[in-house]
């Protein structure tokens, strides 16, 4: 069945494949407006892995070797949960087992495969960072002694003593602006929120003492802090203790607001936070603090810094681009593979920074997929999903074949029983839901005759 | 001693004639008696003996009678709408300013709210940066970006300069511990009002110095009127020197120049070994809140005028002057006329310097602007990249 231009609207009912040429020259060999997943190439492979960040080739035929080394790293990357996804996701279509297995086997020789959780990777963030520079002192409460309320800063107080790991009273306006204060002086300041919840009784310091100090100066007073800890729904803490605040600090002229996902992002973005000279809001996750990532030999020296302002794809895809932060980039790579056995290629971005939002990696998605799916755990009402589909309307409005979607968190405050919890947060079938909705496949027509 | 006084008068651009009063006057010490003596909590207070020069009570005069000359200058350019939004005069309050800086350095640090105008000009400020900054020019002090609540120099050892009442507190407690992290030897002063003084932050910083002994000074400058509300229908305890409860305190006549410099050098000393203390100065400010407010609604003309016969801190340091005759009433008038004129000069000068290039509407969002767009009302037709 034909489609006879990239806008118009049709519903498809999932027919045979007919090869279909777009305006402007792509060529789909997808039933209805979608193409194939299975089109994904060695190099998408190679950019949407984190196990290997530089490039490389693969590897002369040497299937035994390649099986075994296969096997090996399976085994490993099992627990991780990394490929299980990009085997599945290759599994059923152009590509052979053969050909991933090449691949693999190419990644293991060119890097070591290490794991770590995303807490080490703070931890190993921070006590880099201290070490490096000795203006750096972290304040918080049960930063020191406690070894960290979630254990982030977990021997930092033996290491560099109570006067740069300081443990504070439960007082957040006044540690916040002492802070402030303290990096008005030149030290750098890490201050980290229990939760940014609390973050509220603080807020002042954060925006108008800190955000604004260099510009109502001219300059003369820059601030270079850090305010970071855990952010977004933990798991059944109730509605006090589950708020997403990245777009109320996104919204601020003058923050810097990082999201990291992984280990790679949690140490890269820490660090560039901390070496950062303008006020930093780090949003952590509770959840993601045990679960562990592979990470280069690159990310785990000590020099390794990620770029503020630049969004990751995760994962490349053809049809629809899902953007996700924080542990939403998790249910963004499943919901990826749920779609990608129906034949939907999903392009995953991980935002990394909310503030300055890669505005350019979006809109050049978009206008490659044509279609955008936006993912957050807070509030819908003003949410960054509101922004990047206000910016993708804005810059890339003629790419678009299908209107924008936004799945958020409930507009409720979070309740605590775990089903209405569960309802207040999105899953992944949400994701997938929405996906398919921007590729015109009502989910009512899956099913078989 | 004489350092800091020439230090400080190298940019008031003393004219000829004061310039010659002030370098030829003596330096040889006075001891002159405060006023009113020091009320103490849980420290014994200083003496009541202040040290002093002629040199120092001259410099003490000329630079009150231009801090309260500029205050008159910027009310009726407040009404003249060449200044606008907000504007907090400090008028009245003069003494606070000037004692301090004569007991501390500049690497002392000093933080305020929004009553900010003469201090900055004790920390180094200029006329011509103040006044252009009030009237949103691009040489003003925050090259106009930020207005008379924001004036900053912190090559000077001021901080500001904030419009959220209390903030001040905790972010002068921070300064206090970066210098004790830092090892400097030097302290902070903090200045809040008795409308902040009831602000839990300040009580959250202040536990928070006492327990990590961080070299704070905690100034209340009590006018006795939060905007329009009197003190006792505020707080429950009006005893601010005593609110710190195990941080001692000392009441002081903020009035009066030479007490306040004694209870600074004071505080100093103290806060270098002992950690936090709270100084209340009793002051007062002649105008009203802001240029808002007529300041009347809630006081009385009498207790204002009262004020101003009794207590005003210029005169009481004029009056010393001729006691001690350091210098003869045409000379004090003179140098009052010189300040006069070199505040009108100062303001003709700062009506020529132009508004800020539209372009500064997008500097200093960050230091580090990392190259992305920023929008302005109109996205289409206004964007620039921060640099």
């Amino acid at each position: 069945m034909h489609r006879a231009a990239p806008r118009q609207r049709q519903e498809h009912n999932g027919e045979q494949a007919v090869p279909h040429r777009y305006t402007d020259g792509r060529v789909s060999t997808q039933r209805g407006g979608c193409s194939n997943s299975g089109s994904i190439t060695e190099e998408g492979m190679h950019k949407s892995s984190p196990l290997n960040p530089t490039l490389k080739r693969s590897s002369p035929n040497g299937s035994t070797l390649s099986r075994f080394l296969f096997w090996e790293l399976y085994r490993e990357a099992d627990m991780l949960g990394v490929l299980r996804r990009e085997v599945a996701c290759q599994g059923a279509h152009a590509w052979g087992l053969e050909q991933g297995l090449r691949v693999i086997a190419s990644r293991a020789l060119s890097s070591s495969a290490k794991a770590m959780t995303v807490r080490d990777a703070l931890n190993s963030a921070l006590d880099e960072e201290m070490s490096a520079d000795p203006k750096v002192f972290v304040m918080g409460e049960e930063v020191g002694e406690y070894q960290g309320a979630y254990k982030i800063t977990k021997g930092l107080l033996d290491k560099y003593g109570p006067e740069r790991v300081l443990d504070a009273p439960i007082t957040e306006a006044g540690f916040a602006g002492i802070g402030v204060g303290a990096a008005y002086y030149g030290l750098r300041p890490v201050i980290e929120f229990m939760t940014f919840n609390f973050s509220m009784q603080a807020i002042d310091h954060i925006i108008n003492s800190a955000a604004k100090s260099n510009y109502m100066s001219s300059g003369q007073i820059s601030v270079p802090i850090v305010f970071r800890g855990p952010d977004g729904a933990a798991a059944g803490v109730g509605a006090q203790h589950s708020q997403c605040y990245a777009a109320w600090f996104g919204a601020c002229p003058g923050l810097k607001v990082l999201t990291p996902y992984s280990s790679e992002d949690a140490r890269g973005l820490l660090k560039a936070a901390i070496r950062d000279p303008d006020p930093v809001v780090f949003l952590e996750n509770e959840l993601l603090y045990g679960e562990s990532f592979p990470v280069s030999a690159e990310v785990l020296d000590s020099s390794f810094c990620l770029p503020i302002g630049k969004a990751k794809i995760e994962r490349e895809g053809k049809d629809v681009t899902i953007t996700a932060f924080s542990k939403m980039v998790g249910y963004a790579l499943q919901a990826g593979d749920i779609l990608a056995k129906e034949g939907i290629s999903a392009e995953v971005i991980n935002l990394r920074s909310i503030r300055p939002l890669d505005r350019a990696a979006i809109n050049a998605s978009v206008r490659k997929t044509n279609r955008l799916v936006t993912v957050e755990e807070g509030f819908p009402q003003h949410g960054v999903g509101a922004e990047i589909c206000a910016s993708v309307l804005e810059d890339s409005f003629e790419y678009l074949d299908a209107a924008v979607e936004r799945i958020s968190g409930a507009d409720v405050p979070m309740p605590y029983a775990a089903n209405l919890e569960r309802m207040a947060v999105p899953q992944v079938e949400d994701i997938v839901r929405a996906a398919k909705r921007t590729c015109y496949r009502s989910t009512a027509l899956a099913a078989t005759a | 001693m004489a350092m800091a006084l020439t230090r400080r008068n190298l940019h008031l651009l003393c004219p000829i004639f004061s310039a010659r009063l002030l370098t030829t006057a003596s330096t040889s010490p006075i001891t002159i008696e405060t006023s009113l003596p020091f009320t103490a909590h849980n420290i014994d207070p200083p003496s009541r003996s202040v040290q002093t020069s002629p040199q120092e009570l001259l410099s003490f005069f000329r630079d009150m009678a231009l801090m309260r000359r500029m205050e008159i200058a910027a009310d009726s350019l407040y009404k003249a709408k060449l200044i606008r939004g907000f504007c907090h005069l400090y008028d009245g309050q003069e003494a606070v300013a000037i004692g301090m800086e004569a007991a501390i350095t500049r690497k002392d640090c000093i933080i305020t709210a929004y009553r900010d105008h003469c201090l900055f000009l004790g920390r180094g400020g200029t006329l011509l940066e103040a006044f252009a900054e009030l009237m949103g020019r691009k040489d003003g002090c925050s090259k106009g970006k930020g207005g008379s609540m924001h004036f900053y120099k912190k090559d000077g050892g001021f901080y500001g300069g904030h419009g959220i009442v209390g903030a001040q507190i905790p972010l002068g407690c921070g300064l206090a511990f970066a210098q004790k992290y830092s090892k400097d030897d030097n302290v902070s002063f903090m200045m809040y009002g008795d409308g902040a003084a009831n602000q839990g932050q300040l009580f959250e910083a202040l536990n928070m110095a006492a327990l990590w002994d961080l070299p704070a000074i905690l100034v209340c400058e009590n006018n006795h009127y939060g905007m329009g509300t009197a003190e006792w229908r505020a707080a429950k305890s009006p005893a601010y020197f005593k609110r710190g409860d195990y941080v001692p305190g000392l009441k002081v006549d903020g009035m009066d120049a030479l007490a306040v410099k004694q209870a600074c050098k004071f505080a100093k000393e103290h806060a270098l070994k002992n950690g936090p203390i709270i100084l209340e100065m009793d002051t007062y400010r002649y105008h009203g809140h802001s240029m808002s407010d007529p300041g009347s609604t809630y006081r009385t003309r009498d207790e204002i005028s009262g004020i101003r016969q009794e207590r005003d801190p210029v005169e009481r340091v004029r009056k010393l002057i001729l006691a001690h005759d350091i210098a003869t009433e045409k000379e004090m008038k003179d140098n009052e006329k010189e300040v006069r004129k070199e505040v009108d000069e100062a303001i003709a000068k700062a009506k020529e310097i132009p508004s800020p290039d539209p372009s500064e509407l997008f500097t200093n969002v960050y230091v580090k602007g990392l190259g992305v767009e920023a929008f302005g009302a109109d996205r289409k037709e206004l964007r620039a990249v921060l640099p």
